[in-house]
């Protein structure tokens, strides 16, 4: 199992919302460049990275990218766009969520 | 501490298996909107809504977009028109329903419930004038969604109502006939009405709810059925099992998105209603998951079994996942709103009586069912009674929504388009019950012992 570093666990969840961690993934056809793409824009606007994990899936590259927004210059969404852009140039998809959504789903 | 795999799985739900949060439905009380100056009492209902509702779409699409999770609707349901509209001794509603479709508008949602009367023991003149200004009312607007609660487990069948309902449904049918009598579609008819309710057409807010609250319901048969395929071989327990905990997963979305846009709202949160709620788009049908258990055909000998065990492991699985279950909890089978149900009936698979059966054992019962124009108001009327007293006697929720489609005979289809889909028109028993249901009067409330 590759485990993650950064989130939350099921106790340390934060039910305020004030968690500024989220999850950045990365999927599509393997290519040189991607980890410089997504680390440049995070690295543009303040966004700390904690953990990165890679892996190969069914010939896809799969990146998950575990990050903290505490000292961001943007809000979330746009920094949606600024990956979703970036991800088009590249030609693979780039999501980012707030690592909310995975500990509710996946942690009693 | 999260895996990949569970990162991944999260992210393929959505993506791949159309998982969203349905609603999020914030009810209003108007409580304090009544007034004997109709006019009056209008301005301080838009006032209040558009009030309340100002930030509601904005703060949905925000969490949308932070969680990466669709937040398909956002509506609106308010305390029963009847209620409220009573002082004013108007003659019709009709200017009510016009206020809430305009403060509909405004806040940019897409329906608002609760032009609505309780009338499951008798009518009082608020009610009666309500109901009979349904039709004008749904002809006149578009986003008022009409209710009428007509029978509880606790005090019997009231058939005076559910005559009076059916004329109604019928009129409504021929007034909005040029669009397929897609008023129809907006009139939900209630046995055991929940208060809570964040779906439409039959939400509204109930009178034991705080002045201001969030509900949400959630989505998710295509996540469903994908598990389900993934168990390949299971006996019907490891099934149920791994329903149980899809379950949890969708509904912690819920929960999660119900929370986080109450806290923002800074209105207190409800309820999550544990549904698995279908779309017309093909992969997101509940009649596919009952397929997918092993039947050739939604409608087959065994769909009410399938159905009851989908039905009680969504709920097993959901109400752990969220601190407050209501609305209607279980799984939807409309049938124009779900591609799988649409072909079981072209097929032949799936009749009138035998949909009726599943409805005792899921959520909701005869929802968007068209069925010929010609059916007469007393077989309406008898097709309500049949499903209000599956509700009645088994301490459940029911409800209809049929549409006598003006103009359209066996074989037609009714096309509303978007979220309310289409639907081939079904065939009716054509033995009469005008007699009985012409009698009128109430059914009295089932006995609580020597249950069988």
């Amino acid at each position: 199992m590759n485990r993650l570093k950064g989130l939350l666990d099921s106790n340390g969840n934060n039910e305020d919302g004030s968690g500024n961690r989220i999850v950045i993934t990365v999927i599509g056809p393997d290519r040189v460049g991607i980890i410089a793409a997504v680390s440049n824009i995070l690295a543009e606007n303040g966004v700390n990275i904690l953990d990165i994990s890679q892996t190969i899936m069914q010939e896809f590259f799969v990146m998950i990218l575990v990050a903290d927004m505490e000292k961001a210059s943007v809000d979330l969404v746009s920094l949606k766009d600024l990956l979703h852009e970036k991800g088009k140039e590249l030609q693979v998809r780039i999501d980012a969520q707030h690592e909310d959504v995975f500990n509710y789903m996946h942690r009693i | 501490m999260l895996t990949t795999e569970e990162i991944l799985e999260t992210i393929k739900m959505v993506q791949e298996e159309n998982l969203d949060i349905r609603t999020i439905t914030m009810g209003i009380s108007l409580r304090d909107c009544s007034d004997a100056d109709h006019r009056l009492a209008c301005q301080k209902i838009y006032d209040k809504v558009t009030h309340r509702a100002e930030k509601l779409v904005q703060t949905g699409d925000e969490i949308a977009r932070e969680y990466g999770l669709p937040i398909v609707n956002k509506r609106i349901s308010v305390t029963p028109i009847a209620l409220i509209a009573e002082a004013s001794k108007q003659e019709d509603y009709l200017e009510y329903a016009r206020v809430l479709d305009r403060a509909a508008e405004e806040v940019g949602v897409n329906f608002i419930g609760g032009f609505s009367a309780l009338v499951h023991k008798g009518f009082t003149v608020g009610d009666r004038v309500l109901i009979e200004s349904i039709p004008e009312a749904l002809s006149a607007t578009e986003r008022v969604c009409a209710s009428v609660n007509v029978a509880t487990s606790r005090v019997g069948i009231n058939m005076d109502a559910i005559n009076l309902c059916s004329r109604v449904i019928k009129k409504t049918a021929e007034l909005t006939k040029a669009a397929d009598s897609v008023g129809c579609a907006k009139i939900v008819i209630f046995a055991n009405v929940p208060e809570d309710n964040p779906f439409m057409a039959g939400a509204f807010h109930g009178i034991g709810e705080p002045d201001c609250v969030i509900n949400t319901g959630v989505s998710g048969p295509g996540v469903v059925k994908s598990a389900i395929k993934r168990a390949g071989d299971a006996d019907l327990g490891d099934l149920s099992e791994t329903v149980k905990k899809i379950a949890f997963k969708i509904t912690r979305m819920g929960e999660l998105v119900g929370r986080t846009a109450a806290r923002r709202l800074g209105v207190p949160f409800g309820i999550v209603d544990l549904s698995l709620a279908p779309t017309p788009a093909v992969g997101d049908s509940v009649a596919e998951i009952i397929e997918e258990m092993g039947l050739e055909r939604c409608g087959a000998p065994g769909s009410t079994a399938a159905l009851a065990l989908l039905n009680d492991a969504v709920k097993k699985g959901g109400a752990m996942a969220s601190s407050y279950v209501g609305g209607l909890s279980g799984a939807f089978i409309p049938v124009s709103e779900d591609a799988g149900m649409i072909t079981s009936v072209t097929d032949g698979a799936l009749s009138l009586e035998k949909l009726e059966a599943m409805t005792a054992v899921c959520s909701v019962g005869l929802d968007m069912v068209a069925v010929p124009g010609a059916t007469s108001a007393e077989t309406i009327a008898a097709i309500i009674a049949d499903e209000t007293a599956i509700g009645v006697f088994n301490h459940k929720t029911t409800a209809v929504r049929i549409i006598p489609a003006a103009g359209k005979r066996v074989g037609d289809q009714v096309e509303f388009g978007g979220l309310l889909g289409k639907a081939p028109v079904m065939a009716v028993n054509n033995f009469k019950a005008d007699k009985f249901v012409q009698r009128g009067g109430r059914i009295p409330a089932p006995i609580h012992s020597l249950r069988n």
